[in-house]
């Protein structure tokens, strides 16, 4: 065997595996959310799915989550990631502490969460040990929407920091400590040393953490369910409900699509907003 | 904060203070609610559903039998480890091969290669399940473990590809040429000389890819039915289920997840430096 045709050997699994089970499905949820009884292109689907009165306020809270969450989690990671960085003594106990939250699920992230703002539960059980409630209040209900909503996004921010902090502290990790010794030199302060050198050098990596963070919170789902229920309606529950309540699979493709459409947009923009100029490297 | 203060070693220490108290925070933060969660598990379902809670659990194991003993738990974990296990073994055993492929050759190809594989990490994968549940019921595959890993091994297997790629960059290539002038094969060679060096790496992206399958809550929902994995069967039933048993279950989705991210903890950074290039 000639060293010519090993490497496409060696890659020949991972392609047809993801050809199968990775662009396939794609072609197939295509042809699903686009293809009617009679099997012709129709909207039909989309105009169902988006005529529904849950469709425009699963939009909107899957799109203020996000907006409200992804900020304060690159916030959030530049500071610990920059923390991290310039720490000496137990950095790695400090890390893995840090990234615990890598590794549990949402819809356990989601049920952690719900140990605290349930009605028996540690808030309550807290705000009545300082004397501020007599009894314990139903939080989670129609009535606090807003409460509903800062516990799903508080779940999301402890659960999913972690997985920007891990990219951006890899990608601190490669940039040249001579950049920062130079700055010093010519006296450049901690702040202008972020803004000015690790900043611009960590755009790949922020880029790839937004892209991922992003995605990922438009794919918010389990903590959902588990604190909000039908409270707190998101787009991806929508295809769930569509996919296994109502067994319209067809609608469940729409609304996917939707997703879909959504995650690739703001993948460009992204991109865009954060592209290293051409012959720029490190 | 320090250059226009008249003492700049008490503006030192004081900013030491802060960043000592910030990261302190920051762990507290990580850390209290897993406490909260480990106070309910440890308590009697009737403690957990009382008010106001204790701050300090009670060693009662109540919640944890309830949880053993409610109808279909102990299949639904026992079908979570199966594909995970499944899913562990597949995206290695198709995903190294990659990775060492793209550490060690130069080809035609390579990068719209490593396009479709960074390409997988801009979509959300979970929504797959859709189009899948369909193909599955034509092939027989629906409502089946092997089905599930298959899914979770889309997911999985990008990351494996990844991490391997990282893993085999780091053993230059001199060990293995060192190892043909000394009459290994290019088989030989591996298994004797680069798989023994790389074996703990593996073991990483494999508990990885195990950790993947094992929190996968979407698909694993929509594709199962009968034979449902922990993570579809507690969300199945958040609206039914008692309090004690969804901390008992959220517990024991975690459990596993705090000690696989303390055993890969090493290459995480290393993992994700590579995947940013």
């Amino acid at each position: 065997m000639s060293a010519r045709y090993l490497p496409y050997i060696l890659i020949l699994p991972v392609t047809l595996f993801l050809c199968l089970f990775f662009l396939y499905p794609f072609v197939l949820v295509a042809q699903q959310a686009f293809g009617s009884d009679g099997g012709g292109f129709t909207l039909d689907n989309f105009k169902d799915v988006t005529s529904h009165w849950k469709f425009p306020i699963s939009l909107k809270n899957t799109l203020y989550l996000a907006a409200a969450v992804v900020p304060i989690q690159l916030a959030l990671a530049l500071l610990m990631a920059t923390m991290v960085s310039r720490m000496q003594k137990g950095r790695d106990m400090v890390l893995y502490i840090w990234t615990i939250p890598l590794g549990i699920s949402d819809l356990a992230a989601g049920i952690i969460w719900l140990a605290i703002f349930e009605q028996s539960g540690f808030l309550n059980s807290m705000m009545s040990g300082l004397g501020l409630i007599d009894r314990p209040a139903n939080l989670l209900t129609y009535q606090n929407p807003g409460l509903v909503f800062v516990a799903i996004a508080l779940a999301e921010i402890w659960r999913a920091t972690a997985i920007m902090l891990v990219i951006l502290v890899a990608g601190i990790g490669l940039i040249p400590k001579e950049y920062y010794e130079a700055a010093e030199v010519f006296g450049a302060s901690p702040w202008k040393r972020f803004t000015r050198i690790t900043l611009p050098m960590l755009r790949p990596s922020l880029s790839t953490a937004l892209i991922l963070r992003v995605i990922l919170a438009f794919e918010v789902f389990a903590v959902v369910q588990a604190l909000g229920g039908t409270l707190f309606p998101v787009l991806m529950g929508e295809t769930y409900n569509y996919q296994f309540d109502l067994l319209n699979s067809e609608a469940a493709a729409a609304v996917a699509l939707v997703i879909l459409a959504i995650s690739i947009l703001f993948t460009l923009l992204i991109l865009r907003a954060l592209r290293v100029p051409k012959g720029a490297t490190i | 904060m320090s250059d226009t203060t008249p003492q700049p070693t008490d503006a030192r220490k004081a900013g030491r203070y802060v960043y000592g108290a910030a990261v302190f925070l920051l762990c507290a933060w990580v850390i209290v609610p897993l406490y909260f969660l480990l106070i309910n598990t440890l308590s009697s379902p009737e403690a957990v559903n009382s008010f106001p809670k204790s701050f300090i659990p009670e060693f009662d194991l109540g919640s944890l039998t309830f949880f053993a003993n409610f109808a279909g738990m102990i299949s639904a974990l026992k079908n979570s480890i199966l594909v995970a296990v499944l899913t562990m073994i597949m995206s290695i055993a198709i995903g190294a091969p990659a990775g060492y492929a793209l550490s060690r050759f130069d080809f035609p190809g390579k990068g719209t290669f490593r396009l479709l594989i960074l390409l997988t990490r801009a979509f959300p994968l979970p929504l797959l399940a859709l189009p899948l549940a369909v193909m599955f019921i034509r092939t027989g595959l629906d409502d089946t473990v092997f089905g599930l890993a298959l899914v979770h091994t889309t997911l999985a297997v990008p990351f494996a590809v990844l991490i391997t790629f990282s893993l085999f960059s780091g053993i230059p290539l001199e060990l293995e040429e060192a190892a043909w002038t000394l009459g290994c094969t290019r088989l030989t060679a591996f298994t004797k000389v680069v798989l023994p060096l790389i074996l703990p790496g593996i073991t990483a992206s494999a508990i990885f890819a195990f950790v993947i399958s094992w929190n996968e809550v979407f698909a694993a929902a929509v594709l199962t039915i009968e034979n449902r994995t922990l993570t579809a069967f507690l969300l199945q039933n958040l609206d039914s289920s008692p309090l004690h048993l969804k901390f008992a279950g959220g517990f024991i989705l975690v459990v596993p997840a705090l000690i696989f991210i303390f055993a890969v903890r090493k290459y995480l950074f290393a993992m994700w430096g590579i995947a940013n290039r």
